[in-house]
């Protein structure tokens, strides 16, 4: 008795199991995002040195773009484009090649992308609280990369003391809107340093 | 008829024997209570290795267990600690800390069923505390 009891529970908790996966199931066919990841592996070998070096500032500066592109969605307490620029900047993130710096560089360089890429992506599936959070560390990512790379672009190191025990971001004008607060207090912070 | 035939599909069991050198456990020096907190609410999900449930036997909690776990692990595996930079490292205890902090893990659909899992507010504070102290400005 004991056991048709346990069987029928058991058959149970399993169509609990199907109706929960079958919901889930319904979103399974729209395609998945890591696809990516193939497509931004687009080869380099048909440059020369010569073309690649100025092919990667222009990477860096399209990363920094991206940023800034990113940062005025997050400013606009824009949640929808920030995904979808955190997306952008990911991609750009992919497509750079460390490897023409020296070997320093090149290492360093390599981990700020791949940790700056993991922060993009996860921008481009959160809610804004998450990508605020993770704009902070991605922030710090671009402008240690910049210090490598560097920029033809004057940029601004801006600073809200507020958030999250204090916070950087960079910003191509020396005017301060606020990422992390948006319209909740569009105003916080100072320029801390200027680049350039 | 159709869940019979699924319990023939077999999954990829996440379990290995060895814990690898790379492993959050060895490269630090872990007190026992937080370290043990962590196997419990962490490495089912976290680590190359998951202690499965009686459930996971059943199709198809296996298959929904088999995606949980290798979308936790693709963000964080323990193990795999040492293999993070230091940069990326920082990440992600500053991730795992908000994370705790604001309840998010471990899953209530996995405390849930782990009990043990669940994290009471001094475990929280002593993780938080013990992984502040690994974070490098």
């Amino acid at each position: 008795m004991k056991t048709v009891t346990r069987t029928i529970g058991t058959m149970a908790l399993a169509a609990t199991m199907v109706l929960t996966v079958s919901c889930k199931d319904g979103n399974k066919n729209e395609p998945a995002a890591p696809m990516s990841n193939e497509m931004h592996q687009e080869s380099m070998d048909d440059k020369d040195d010569m073309a690649m070096s100025d092919n990667q500032d222009a990477k860096a500066e399209a990363i920094l773009n991206d940023y800034f592109n990113l940062k005025d969605a997050l400013v606009g307490d824009d949640n929808d484009k920030a995904k979808e620029l955190g997306n952008t900047l990911a991609q750009s993130l992919k497509s750079f090649d460390a490897s023409n710096y020296s070997d320093n560089e090149t290492s360093e360089l390599n981990d700020i992308i791949e940790d700056a890429t993991e922060h993009a992506e996860h921008i481009s599936e959160s809610d804004i609280k998450h990508q605020r959070e993770h704009f902070k560390i991605l922030s710090k990512d671009v402008t240690d990369m910049v210090a490598i790379t560097g920029t033809k672009a004057k940029l601004y190191e801006q600073f809200c003391p507020m958030y999250d025990g204090g916070t950087a971001w960079l910003s191509k004008e020396e005017n301060v809107l606020n990422p992390y607060y948006g319209s909740q207090m569009l105003r916080c912070g100072k320029v801390q340093r200027e680049i350039n | 008829m159709a869940l019979v035939v699924i319990q023939f599909f077999p999954v990829t069991l996440n379990e290995s024997d060895t814990v690898p050198q790379s492993d959050f456990m060895i490269v630090n020096q872990v007190p026992a209570t937080i370290n043990n907190q962590l196997q419990v609410s962490c490495y089912d999900c976290h680590s190359n290795n998951t202690d499965y449930p009686l459930y996971s036997k059943i199709q198809p909690a296996a298959w929904y267990l088999e995606d949980h776990i290798k979308e936790g692990r693709d963000e964080l595996n323990f193990n795999e600690w040492d293999t993070y930079s230091s940069r990326r490292k920082n990440s992600k205890l500053r991730s795992i800390i908000k994370q705790i902090e604001s309840s998010e893990m471990p899953l209530d659909s996995y405390t849930l069923i782990h009990g043990g899992a669940r994290l009471d507010s001094t475990a929280v504070k002593e993780i938080i505390g013990y992984m502040e102290s690994l974070q490098k400005n």
